[in-house]
């Protein structure tokens, strides 16, 4: 028989790095009912108990999708037992959770992580006290170095085979006698075992829970104003305060502190990495390092070598197939359509693996919630947070897991409108798009590089403006109330994993759609209307020039009317890379020869603003909830994308002599006052933020 | 009534009392910020919002505009 485990903890305590060491290989990643919350499940190693991670929360409440998660799965399903891991050096924080998980009545070990940072601060922590305290084993480890994990193991078998659950920790007496008062009114009506949690639920008058004891109502409202009244604070509060006044006295008497160091190394690279002055230089050059070692450096050395790999095994690929008579439709398909396609995409693998590392790294040690610090002012000027700069941060790495992570945001708009303009930022696969533009037409100037960036930025802050003039984004700021963990070194276990991850994904997408991709244009540039083969490299007449010619009229206006760039742009909606394969089929001796650098730069600003590939699509859908207002965020997208291509050609066009049609200047005047009107407009609900005090 | 927003660099400040309701309390509660605690307030962020306070051994950062639901003792 298979038991289940839940493994629950506060965020930053390193419970990734727990789940890791104790499932191993085993883990298969699935997705919690009704919402987009990934669902790590694992086999703990040498036994037959299912590990399930639960969302890193600081609170049962029933505020974000993640606390309503882990509720139910605790509450709800009853996992045969949990492990509650607890941070040892932030043990008065941690400890909030686990007092409300012991209300739970679940059988529960307490995995004590990071005891060798607090022996090094001096400290010391009684463990037999603090097992006789808490009621329930606890056990010290280090997550990080995999020490301790025997004896978790046997502590949580132990504890299962007595099924011996945990006895709550008693609050205060007199809040305590009121919480029994309402046990009585819900006696019958929920299981024994659950009884305490739905008490306290009602008296912190949670909503949810509310609405299953409808029937008791008036009965709680009595106590509660009488509970109010006698301790002069709200119910809720009184409840949270009873709760860390325990954890106060648990920690006076199982922790020695050393001393108490306001100054320790975390203050003191805080003292220079979010300093007044400093912190923006710094943030500066940690981006333009990061940047410079993957694109321009280790990660372009890498994708060189590839490359002449690829180009080598297409010339010989090609001279067998000559050499064996193999007819040219098929040496096509191999050599141009698969090889090359492919081939195009695939050696960009170096640079995204380099960039999905450091930003692993950086997420990792703790600089990442610095910068959401350091820059949240800005942001929320614009009408976002600054944890809206993480999703960004990441998106620069894919969309897809950018736009995921916009789920750390509490408030609904500001997830959403970070959800919606993520892909603005340029991502992995627009990378080789800005690359072959900058190397073709700007003589592989890095300022391209660095201007994509920064219209990312600009389109992202711009549409934060815009969109909360939206109907269905409108409402209030959110509250920016964010942990900043102390630093520590990299877990390279789990950075090597996650960046393996993420580059995976990444292959595995090149490997299916974006070789179903290449092979359809390859089939669609190599067969003329009547279905003819017409070989590879000269597109006249190809079914995909007829398609392309149709629709081309419409990009005439921003510069690049050419039916092998639209074609290009419509595949890049399969995946961003598929550009670069589109146009290496479609224009064998480049860009160069189709369009001239004003053209050029128009035709990468609309690539790198407009609808994102349909993977990046797909998970905005989740994030935003139905297809209606995402049909909608990627017609806005598509629009944003004309407007600023409008003008990027006419700005450059200008700037480069070039010459330009009536109707550019009248396209670029009409985006220019369109996107002047919707950032002054002003804003329809904006109400009155905050109650006076 | 002095709030936390009002709490110079460098000072430490007890809190009195929570104000507001919903999520946001509830979320600063959570966070351990509840009656009687000790709050370092550390520094402003570079813009001059939000603040990072210490408090129960750990790091914390809230914007200004929150922490004026927290009440603290003159």
């Amino acid at each position: 028989m298979t038991f289940t485990v839940a493994l629950a903890g506060n965020p930053n305590c390193g419970k990734t790095t727990l789940f890791n060491k104790l499932t191993g290989s085993s883990q298969r990643v699935g997705n919690w009912p009704g919402v987009t919350i990934d669902k790590k499940v694992g086999k703990i190693k040498e036994t037959n108990y299912d590990l399930v991670d639960i969302p890193g929360i600081y609170s049962l409440s029933p505020y974000s999708p993640e606390e309503v998660i882990s509720r139910d799965f605790i509450v709800e399903e009853r996992p045969d037992a949990l492990i509650n891991i607890v941070d040892a050096t932030n043990l008065e924080r941690n400890l909030f959770l686990t007092l409300q998980l012991l209300d739970c009545n679940i059988p529960t070990v307490i995995a004590l992580n990071m005891m060798d940072e607090v022996k090094k601060k001096g400290d010391s922590i009684d463990i037999e006290e603090l097992t006789k305290l808490l009621n329930c084993p606890v056990v010290p480890i280090s997550a990080l170095r995999g020490e301790g994990m025997t004896e978790l193991i046997r502590a949580l078998t132990h504890t299962m085979s007595s099924k011996k659950t945990p006895e709550p920790i008693y609050m205060d007496y007199e809040v305590e006698k009121t919480v029994s008062r309402v046990e009585k009114s819900i006696k019958g009506k929920v299981p024994d075992e659950s009884i305490r949690w739905h008490a306290i639920k009602l008296l912190e008058k949670d909503h949810i829970v509310e609405k299953d004891h409808l029937d008791a109502k008036d009965v709680v409202q009595k106590e509660i104003a009488d509970f109010e009244k006698s301790f002069d604070d709200e119910s809720d509060s009184i409840i949270a305060n009873a709760r860390y006044e325990k954890i106060e006295e648990i920690v006076e008497k199982a922790v020695k502190r050393a001393h108490t160091d306001l100054d320790s190394l975390s203050d003191r690279i805080d003292n220079i990495v979010t300093h007044k002055y400093y912190s923006l230089p710094i943030f500066l050059a940690i981006i333009a390092l990061v940047y410079f070692i993957s694109v321009s450096t280790v990660g372009a050395w890498g994708t060189e070598w590839l490359g002449g790999l690829f180009s080598e095994i297409a010339s010989n690929v090609s001279s067998w197939c000559i050499e064996h008579n193999v007819s040219p439709i098929l040496s096509g398909l191999l050599v141009d359509g698969i090889i090359g396609g492919v081939g195009a995409v695939l050696v960009f693998v170096p640079q995204m693996f380099v960039l999905f590392l450091l930003m692993c790294i950086l997420e990792d040690v703790g600089y990442m919630s610095r910068i959401a610090f350091v820059l949240d002012r800005v942001f929320r000027y614009f009408g976002l947070s600054g944890k809206s700069f993480i999703p960004i941060l990441v998106g620069t790495g894919c969309g897809v897991p950018g736009i995921m992570s916009s789920r750390t945001i509490e408030s609904e708009r500001d997830r959403k409108i970070t959800a919606m303009t993520v892909t603005f930022m340029p991502c992995g696969a627009k990378l080789p798009v800005i690359a072959l533009i900058a190397s073709a037409l700007f003589g592989g100037n890095w300022l391209i590089g660095l201007f994509c960036y920064f219209l990312g930025i600009v389109c992202v802050l711009m549409s934060g403006i815009i969109l909360k003039k939206w109907r269905s984004l409108a409402g209030d700021p959110a509250p920016f109330i964010m942990e900043l963990p102390p630093y520590h070194r990299p877990a390279w276990d789990n950075i090597f994993k996650t960046t393996f991850d993420r580059t995976w994904s990444f292959i595995k997408r090149a490997g299916t759609i974006i070789l179903l991709a290449c092979v359809l244009v390859w089939f669609l540039s190599s067969f003329n209307t009547s279905l003819v083969f017409i070989g590879s490299g000269s597109q006249e007449g190809s079914i995909l020039q007829y398609i392309g010619q149709s629709v081309c009229i419409l990009f005439a206006p921003i510069g690049w009317g050419s039916w092998e760039l639209t074609v290009a742009t419509i595949t890049g909606l399969i995946t961003k890379e598929n550009i670069i394969g589109s146009i290496e089929i479609m224009a064998p001796s480049g860009i160069e020869s189709i369009v001239g650098p004003a053209a050029g730069l128009s035709f990468l600003v609309f690539n790198l603003i407009c609808a994102p590939c349909f993977a990046a699509i797909g998970s905005m859908r989740m994030e935003l909830g139905n297809w209606r207002i995402t049909a909608l965020a990627v017609a806005y997208q598509c629009l944003l994308a004309y407007a600023v291509s409008s003008i990027a050609f006419t700005v450059c066009s200008i700037i480069t002599g070039g010459a330009m049609s009536t109707l550019t200047m009248a396209t670029c005047a009409i985006s220019v006052f369109a996107l002047l009107y919707l950032i002054i407009a002003k804003d329809p609900f904006l109400q009155k933020r905050r109650p006076e005090e | 009534m002095r709030t936390l927003n009002n709490v110079r660099c460098g000072e430490t400040a007890k809190v009195k009392k929570l104000h507001g309701e919903g999520a946001v309390k509830r979320h600063i509660m959570d966070m351990g910020i509840t009656k009687g605690c000790m709050i370092y307030v550390r520094k402003v962020a570079p813009f001059g919002d939000p603040i990072q306070i210490h408090l129960r051994g750990y790091e914390l950062t809230l914007r200004k505009d929150d922490a004026l639901m927290i009440e603290v003792e003159e």
